[in-house]
């Protein structure tokens, strides 16, 4: 029987290397062979993503409730929200797209801020979530599907392309979305996925 | 352990790809079955390496590389103006930008739908043939490149946004509007393809090379 419990190996070479021990400040560890990330260590890991898990749903509900952009061209004026867009390539039968950009801007996104509260708030207050183990692992599946911050890049290019032929005035939404991105990136930057781990009990 | 060179293969661990929890494997009460074994922690299925990982990456890869020829020959977007219908497709857009003095925009968008996929495409072939040709060379950097592969690929979603957009704002009717083309779902395709294909590739197999003298 080897001692498991305080081994990790590389998910990219697969080379063995013990856990280092946790100091409690912000500690980023390394495969030697080859140098991918092994683990984060971040202080007040829970905390830190729980306040930016509640900001970033706050910012969620105005990015989506308001336009972010308008569109004027000879007294008319078209006003675009994140969920005109989807619904204006589905009416359109380009479902597939719609689909795409619905899960990739909206559902996931979403799914990922509610499922980081399911997960922080009971562990803030020192309960385990119910089925704690299968929510951990399916937000997890979840990230590389999650894409507002190309979304953003898509609203520049967007902009840069209507300037010389109509007006284009900037909504509230837009700025919601500038910030929501960067709360996003601070979330992920501070989730320690080891507390969580932690928590789980499993037969040893 | 801090000496040698021990990986959780050799050790007869499996590493969670969910959690990573290391278990040992299962030598099971009937050799040859193929039983699957779980994360006891997280109920993932455990592997050794991503099941079938060069076949179902080559399939991918293949797959995406069929999807980005219609892509580029069919157009993005349908611009009418004034009753005028232009149809745009990903080469002409970018032309259009350096055109008229927009070369930013015609960069961004020229290594987003362009050189960011293409890239990834050929830099997971050679990943794969170097794995399949058993090579030593530079395990390091070709484990960069891999990472490289990764984190590239949703960036090339932005065209998909732009046209997103553009469909949502210009709505007026004969004066200006504007429609997705077919080739945006291919292009879509692309870019979903190229994802999974890094997601199936594991990186650990250019490692299993370097270990040429165990016996495996």
């Amino acid at each position: 029987m080897i001692d498991t419990s305080n081994l990790i190996a590389c998910h990219e070479c697969d080379l063995l290397h013990r856990i280092p021990e946790r100091e409690g400040a912000r500690c980023v560890s390394r495969c030697r062979r080859c140098n991918a990330m092994l683990h984060r260590g971040v202080e007040n890991s829970v905390d830190r993503t729980l306040a930016l898990t509640f900001a970033g749903l706050i910012l969620f509900i105005v990015a989506n409730s308001y336009p972010f952009l308008a569109f004027k061209l000879q007294g008319q004026e078209t006003q675009s929200t994140l969920i005109s867009g989807v619904f204006g390539l589905y009416n359109e039968g380009k479902w597939e797209i719609a689909l795409l950009v619905l899960l990739t801007t909206i559902v996931v996104p979403l799914m990922q801020l509610l499922l980081q509260l399911y997960i922080y708030l009971p562990l803030r207050f020192n309960r385990v979530p119910w089925l704690l183990a299968r929510v951990a692992r399916f937000a997890g599946s979840l990230q590389p599907w999650s894409m507002m911050e190309v979304f953003m890049i898509g609203i520049i290019v967007a902009i840069v392309k209507l300037v010389g032929m109509a007006q284009i005035v900037p909504g509230l939404a837009l700025w919601s979305f500038a910030l929501l991105i960067l709360i996003l990136a601070a979330a992920a930057a501070n989730m320690d996925p080891r507390v969580v781990w932690d928590q789980v009990e499993y037969p040893r | 352990m801090t000496d040698t060179l021990l990986t959780a293969a050799d050790a007869g661990l499996l590493s969670c790809h969910s959690c990573n929890l290391l278990t040992e494997v299962q030598t099971g009460a009937h050799p040859g079955a193929h039983e699957e074994q779980h994360c006891p922690r997280c109920g993932s299925q455990l592997h050794m390496r991503k099941p079938d990982s060069l076949a179902r990456t080559w399939a991918l890869v293949i797959a995406a590389f069929i999807c980005y020829i219609p892509a580029n020959l069919l157009p993005m977007t349908l611009v009418t103006s004034l009753g005028n219908v232009q149809e745009d497709t990903i080469m002409s857009g970018v032309i259009y930008f350096l055109q008229h003095g927009e070369w930013p925009i015609g960069l961004v968008i020229l290594i987003a739908s362009i050189v960011v996929p293409l890239t990834k495409l050929f830099i997971l072939i050679y990943l794969l043939i170097s794995v399949q040709r058993k090579s030593q060379w530079r395990p390091v950097e070709r484990t960069r490149l891999y990472r490289v592969t990764e984190a590239i690929g949703r960036w090339s979603m932005t065209d998909i946004y732009v046209v997103t957009i553009l469909v949502a704002l210009v709505q007026l009717g004969n004066l200006a509007s504007i429609e997705a083309g077919i080739g945006a779902i291919f292009f879509g395709a692309v870019v979903v393809l190229t994802i999974l294909a890094a997601m199936t590739f594991d990186p650990r197999e250019i490692w299993d090379n370097m270990e040429s003298t165990n016996d495996r």
